[in-house]
């Protein structure tokens, strides 16, 4: 086998038995041998039972989605087999369980079983060490060093102690061992990568956390839900450290109620859930556009309609994040395009919300969710953090909180400020705060909410573009979709197709000419969603006057790179 | 306090330039100025002060206190009221709000609020009756009440806040009424003093929409809670909470527990760090 740069394995079982795990240990070791990793998992509905999939692409350049096909099938049994041979790309290598798949079944080029499970039981003695006896065998195949997937396992096990570390250790070698006798002519699938301390390796829900503590938010109000809920126990084991709190509420209507009181107190608050709890939400999100309080609420969007398919990805909640609530009040959306972003977006997500006293949906998904990738280590020197414009304490009346001014902004008076004393309100209300109900008064306080967010237009992160700068073809993404238009965009263009590739941080509102400006340059546009309706498609198409081509998948997981390359071709032939 | 000048002074303090919304008679007036005295005589800043309310007529009060405020949506109260508290726990923080508020769109936090014991005070202007969306029946109707959503008498049996309120386990349980000023302004004082979250149920008669449960109905069925009262015997105060016709006033229940705020201090002390050193060790976590 020539020297491989970019492996796609998959592993495939019974919830519960160690495919999770599996999966988990194999991305940090993988990781930490120098590789660069990117992670898809899905979860069954159930906590035991069903099955499991993860899904881990390395390679020796950094990568920008889950990949198309499967170079390594690891199946822990003989659905993990049947449910994903078909797609093992010609040439790929299976990895089986020699107890549980039926090994007249099988068919691949290259096959390599391994009796996972009689391994964990009669020579170890302790059948949980299958993961174990898995991840030996994979470092073994993919060249990691022992040593470090030893010292992972002893990380894993430190607080069980001293006999369950060995009883894994030993799992973990006989895997290894047993490639190495079985398989001696083994040709190593493995990558020749530098070491490097300047990356972390985390998920999406991780880099939102990080990034919101890192942003100066110390007060998270949540309730479960999935995806989003570890968003809420990561910053439950860290916030407490930092003099914050975290609070698991009695609903998601209380939890964001609880982060406008906290920010309308002074902090910086906010909540993170999925679609239904955002739903209950809507009248909050009103109410904190009304009464001008910066909040941030993370939607980690799943497939919807209603409870739908809590544990896969779609793109359906733009809409509810644009306009969710009753009458019009002012908001922005910001999605992060991979893991990295999360952390980057969540900061710019509480800046926004800060200076211009709004709410700011912060749209990711499950798939972002759930992956973990290879990211820069951040320097969090260099990291911009805003702050609120304060009032500041007098002696004297005449504060007017709701004060007009150019940009809308006006300075907030914190409670226990001498002076400040107002009352926030979701009613109509003068300058000073007093419920007013006249025409004129509606209007100019409508007008000065609006243009706040047109202001902040100024401050949303530049777009960013990808391709041929002078193609007349181009494709626009919002979210994790970047991470497969990236990739079908290069190929595109191997192929001699010229396209550019644009994509926004801030997807809402498409004020000021951000976004539509750019899109100007080209005379067919491509809006690739995880949704049915389109509906980034919907928020260009009132202002963009090309041609704007839908692109939509809508089955719960991404997008197939072949899918957008086959569409550039389509468009760019029709051209 | 003290000196006369200084007392009359800080009652204006209290006051904003906010004329009240209510009808006249309204029952509502008794408990805002309730409020004023209380402050006065707690000798608190106004800027330490945060009325929190929901909506509906008894909700606008915090238009009317010349403190902080937060008039937010219907229902949502406590979940708000929390949220300020524990963002900054100087904060003299009373929510005060409605039957409809409190007990049929707001009832769901009720419970959590009472668990989680956060140093605040609540206040529900209770008249049985939905004012301001002027005149509809509410969870402490009496049955077979006549309004006008239920033209032929509510199908529906009153809910017993106090006895509710007891059994989710508040600290403070108190009940008033707007007729008796001098009383609920003593019983506002010791809620807003209590540590922990006080309850005050307020009978708060609305003379427009509710002709049965009247000024006058109440004066008869008031009463004092009876000089031996336990108020540590919960027992004893789900008792005077079920007694039938007779509204008992006062402190029905008071015991201590450890607040929300200290809660949370705890677990931050716990596991408290230097802040720059923790948050390269937070990336630190992910190599």
């Amino acid at each position: 086998m020539s020297r491989v740069h970019d492996i796609v394995i998959r592993i495939g079982g019974e919830s519960g038995e160690g495919v999770i795990s599996t999966g988990e240990l194999t991305t940090l070791a993988a990781a930490r041998a120098g590789f660069y990793v990117y992670t898809f998992r899905t979860y069954p509905a159930e906590i035991k039972g069903g099955h499991a999939v993860f899904q881990l692409r390395l390679s020796d350049h950094p990568l920008y989605s889950q990949g198309d096909e499967l170079d390594v099938l690891l199946a822990f049994n003989q659905e993990g087999y049947d449910k994903h041979h078909a797609e093992l790309r010609s040439g790929g290598t299976l990895v089986y369980d020699r107890d549980q798949v039926e090994e007249a079944s099988v068919r691949a080029e290259k096959t390599f079983g391994v009796p996972l499970t009689s391994i964990a039981r009669d020579e170890i003695k302790m059948p949980l060490a299958k993961n174990m006896v898995a991840l030996g065998a994979l470092a073994r195949l993919f060249s990691i060093p022992e040593e470090i997937t030893r010292e992972l396992v002893e990380e894993k096990f430190k607080k069980k102690g001293a006999a369950v570390i060995q009883k894994n250790l030993e799992a973990l070698t006989a895997g290894g061992n047993y490639i190495e006798k079985n398989f001696p002519d083994l040709e190593a699938l493995h990558i020749t990568v530098k070491p490097t301390d300047t990356r972390l390796v985390l998920s999406g829900n991780e880099a939102i956390g990080l990034g919101a503590i890192v942003a100066g938010c110390r007060e998270y109000f949540g309730y479960p839900i999935t995806p989003a809920s570890d968003i809420m126990e990561f910053l439950a084991e860290e916030l407490p450290k930092l003099g914050g709190t975290m609070l698991q509420v009695e609903d998601e209507i209380a939890a964001l109620a609880m982060a406008i009181g906290s920010s309308f107190a002074g902090k910086k608050a906010m909540t993170a859930t999925s679609g239904p709890g955002f739903s209950l939400m809507t009248e909050l999100m009103g109410l904190a556009g009304m009464a001008e309080v910066p909040v941030v609420v993370a939607d980690i969007q799943r497939a919807g309609p209603s409870t739908g398919m809590p544990t896969k990805m779609e793109q359906g909640d733009l809409n509810l994040a644009a306009y969710g609530s009753h009458g019009e009040a002012p908001r922005i959306v910001v999605a992060p395009i991979n893991v990295e972003d999360c952390f980057y977006q969540t900061i710019t997500a509480f800046n926004l919300a800060e200076k211009y006293q709004v709410p700011v949906v912060l749209l990711s998904d499950q798939s972002l969710a759930y992956r973990t990738e290879c990211i820069r280590r951040p320097d969090l020197s260099r990291v911009q953090v805003w702050e609120r414009e304060m009032f500041q304490a007098t002696n004297g009346d005449g504060y007017k909180r709701y004060a007009f001014s150019e940009t809308g902004v006006s300075p907030m008076a914190i409670p226990g400020t001498s002076g400040g004393n107002y009352v926030a309100t979701g009613l109509e209300h003068s300058e000073t705060g007093r419920p007013r109900y006249d025409p004129a008064t509606h209007q100019k306080m409508t007008d000065k909410r609006f243009r706040k967010v047109t202001a902040a237009t100024r401050d949303f992160p530049a777009v960013e573009t990808l391709g041929d700068a002078d193609a007349e073809l181009g494709i626009v993404s919002w979210g994790s979709t970047l991470g497969s238009v990236r990739e079908a965009v290069e190929l595109a263009r191997a192929k001699g197709i010229k396209v550019v590739s644009f994509y926004p941080h801030v997807i809402h509102p498409l004020a000021n000419g951000y976004l539509i400006n750019d899109l100007k340059r080209v005379k067919r546009l491509i809006v690739p969603e995880v949704n049915m309706l389109g509906q980034f498609a919907g928020l260009i198409e009132r202002q963009y006057r090309g041609e704007v081509i839908r692109l939509n998948v809508y089955g719960g997981l991404p997008f197939k790179t072949r899918t957008i390359v086959e569409k550039i071709e389509e468009v760019a032939g029709n051209g | 306090m003290g000196e006369m000048p200084a007392a009359v002074q800080a009652k204006l303090e209290y006051k904003s330039e906010v004329k009240p919304t209510w009808c006249p008679g309204c029952g509502d007036f008794g408990v805002l100025r309730a409020v004023y005295e209380a402050f006065e005589r707690l000798g608190v800043d106004t800027k330490d002060i945060c009325l929190v309310s929901g909506i509906g007529c008894s909700s606008r009060i915090p238009f009317f206190v010349a403190s902080y405020g937060f008039h937010g949506v219907h229902g949502r109260i406590l979940p708000t009221a929390t949220g300020i508290k524990v963002a900054n726990p100087a904060l003299h923080v009373v929510g005060l709000g409605g039957d409809g508020d409190a007990f049929s769109i707001g009832a769901g936090h009720l419970p959590h609020a009472i668990r989680r014991n956060p140093n605040l005070t609540y206040v529900v202007m209770d008249n049985n009756i939905y004012g301001l969306t002027k005149g509809q029946t509410s969870p402490t109707s009496a049955s077979q009440f006549v309004t006008k959503s239920t033209p032929y008498g509510s199908v529906e049996d009153p809910m017993n806040p106090l006895a509710m309120v007891l059994v989710y386990g508040a600290t403070f349980v108190a009940k008033g009424f707007s007729g008796k000023a001098k009383e609920l302004t003593e019983l506002l004082v010791a809620a807003i003093q209590h540590e922990g979250f006080s309850f005050v149920d307020v009978l708060s008669p609305c003379p427009t929409f509710n002709k049965v449960d009247t000024f006058k109905y109440y004066a008869e069925h008031v009463a004092a809670i009876p000089a031996e009262h336990d108020v540590t015997d919960k027992l004893a105060a789900l008792r005077l909470a079920l007694e039938p016709e007779k509204h008992y006033l006062g402190v029905y229940y008071q015991v201590s527990r450890p607040t929300l705020e200290q809660r949370v201090e705890a677990s931050r002390q716990k596991v408290r760090a230097e802040p720059q050193r923790e948050l390269e060790e937070l990336l630190a976590r992910f190599t």
